[in-house]
């Protein structure tokens, strides 16, 4: 298997570095990190890397979580995968080109401290060539604000796991409005769905990472 | 000494614990992302309120107001420092209302936590802060414990284990299932049978299910379950799965709509019954008719 392609499948299996005991009886056999080193000291196109390696593989990991095969333990290590492998990427990806394919401010609501969704759509962000602001969780409006005032082309990604705190992303576009912020707004999370962003004026809603990064392409007027 | 709920578990009965308290709280003012744990100091009389009318509705055992008050949870609030307080308010405010012949349950909820290798989080960390709350529970004076809404089977076996090192009381440990066409499961991948084994293995009287979509779902979750073990299950359902109205969560099954469906869980097996988010003292009063003709003698 090419070096890529071993790629996907460290990141599909979760498999972080040599050094990770998952997945069971790994330990030793190279992982996300030795590959990806490999893979660029042998002169591998950085966007190949990225596209077919780590970007293909969290398609995959997304689709077997929608299709019961995965959960979120899994989830997290393939995540975890994705983001070393990004992290030896970046002195690679140019600043400039991602702050000129657009800039995404997300976080999840006030009251609300899940955040595991919330980070697999700024690593596909990221990894689709977005600049992402992540401002973790508990977010109140006057903090999205606050950074949508400094990035006023930028989206902002609103993300709540309950159904009491996805109630805040009415008063987040209110305030956002009411302060002449023009920012498109996204929204998702597991008990978020297209009739309540359409009620509460939302420009889009996805229901996972990948349809984040399509939506925000979109959204952007950009190709994903 | 045997303990009094697990002698009437043992002799046949069948009991009924509570409905919903978060849904509850919302009633009483809880804001958009406040801390229902919180109301156990600043509104004790509506706390009091909800189990009085739990326990008048029918309840054999209501449970704390005690859901997300371990330590973590409490640090997003900035209320780490009240976690003895609050358990303790919580457990005499339930007992302070408490009629003989019925009891208290502590309910103990997830951390958040993301403990190793998913995460930071030692187990040595978890173990620890549900040792504290648990220790709270105990001390002011709860009857059982109830580990609810685990979606993670080391998280859950963490805190079971806390409550047997800590206390010889009955601890209940249920865990949040999803039915889909793969079968059953919770958010963490855990199947029935591997919550069954260890939450058993780690020192739990009774085990089942709570929370998820609604009592048709459970009805599956129970099947799946009751032929697993001989011990005591416990199963806590929702009132339906939470819909949007108006910018509301309203959660439809009414009492009316449960009635069938819980009739078809006492009679799959299930030993404890209760009710999770959307139900109601209207809720557990239908629930009392049910387990009353249940326990009838044959």
């Amino acid at each position: 298997m090419d070096v890529v392609n071993q790629i996907k499948q460290a990141v599909i299996n979760g498999k972080v570095d040599a050094n990770s005991q998952y997945p069971p009886g790994s330990e030793g056999k190279p992982g996300v990190r030795e590959l990806v080193q490999e893979a660029i000291e042998s002169g591998q196109d950085v966007d190949n890397i990225l596209n077919n390696g780590l970007i293909e593989a969290m398609k995959i990991v997304g689709d077997k979580f929608d299709n019961h095969e995965y959960f979120v333990p899994e989830m997290l290590l393939s995540a975890e995968a994705m983001k070393a492998g990004m992290k030896l990427l970046e002195p690679y990806l140019s600043s400039a080109q991602q702050e000129q394919k657009g800039v995404v401010i997300i976080g999840t609501v006030k009251g609300d401290i899940h955040d595991i969704g919330k980070n697999l759509v700024s690593i596909m962000l990221e990894g689709a060539g977005f600049k992402v602001i992540d401002l973790g969780t508990d977010n109140s409006a006057e903090q999205f604000v606050e950074r949508a005032r400094e990035h006023p082309s930028a989206i902002v990604g609103l993300s709540a796991l309950l159904t009491t705190t996805m109630q805040y992303m009415r008063d987040v576009i209110q305030t956002l409005r009411e302060n002449g912020m023009e920012n498109k707004v996204l929204v998702g999370g597991a008990p978020v769905h297209q009739a309540f962003a359409e009620e509460i004026q939302a420009d889009g809603y996805s229901k996972n990472a990948t349809a984040a990064v399509s939506k925000v392409s979109e959204l952007l007027g950009v190709r994903a | 000494m045997p303990h009094p709920i697990l002698e009437r578990l043992k002799s046949g009965e069948i009991l009924l614990s509570d409905g919903a308290m978060g849904t509850e709280i919302q009633k009483y003012g809880l804001a958009t992302g406040g801390c229902p744990d919180e109301f156990n100091l600043t509104q004790p009389d509506a706390v009091k309120s909800i189990h009085q009318k739990y326990f008048e509705a029918g309840s054999d055992i209501v449970e704390t107001n005690t859901f997300g008050a371990n330590r973590m949870r409490l640090e997003n609030d900035g209320l780490q420092d009240k976690v003895l307080e609050i358990n303790i308010s919580a457990v005499e405010l339930a007992k302070s209302v408490c009629p003989d012949g019925k009891y208290v349950a502590g309910s103990i909820g997830p951390t958040g936590a993301l403990i190793q290798p998913y995460g930071t989080d030692s187990k040595e960390d978890i173990h620890e802060i549900f040792s504290e709350q648990i220790e709270a529970l105990v001390k002011a004076g709860a009857d059982i414990l109830f580990i609810e809404t685990m979606m993670d089977i080391t998280e859950a076996e963490l805190a079971v284990q806390a409550a047997r090192a800590i206390t010889d009381i009955p601890i209940s440990a249920t865990m949040t299932f999803e039915v889909s066409d793969k079968g059953v499961k919770t958010s963490w991948g855990v199947d029935p049978e591997t919550a069954v084994r260890r939450l058993t293995a780690a020192g739990a009287d009774i085990v089942g299910a709570n929370c998820g979509n609604g009592f048709e779902q459970m009805l599956v979750i129970m099947e799946a379950m009751r032929p697993l073990f001989d011990g005591y299950l416990l199963a806590q359902a929702n009132a339906g799965t939470p819909i949007m109205e108006s910018g509301e969560t309203v959660f439809k099954e009414t009492p009316e709509d449960v009635k069938p469906k819980a009739q078809k869980l006492l009679d799959a097996g299930v030993n404890i019954l209760g009710g999770c988010c959307g139900t109601g003292p209207e809720h557990i009063r239908v629930l009392r008719q049910l387990v009353d003709a249940a326990n009838r003698p044959k």
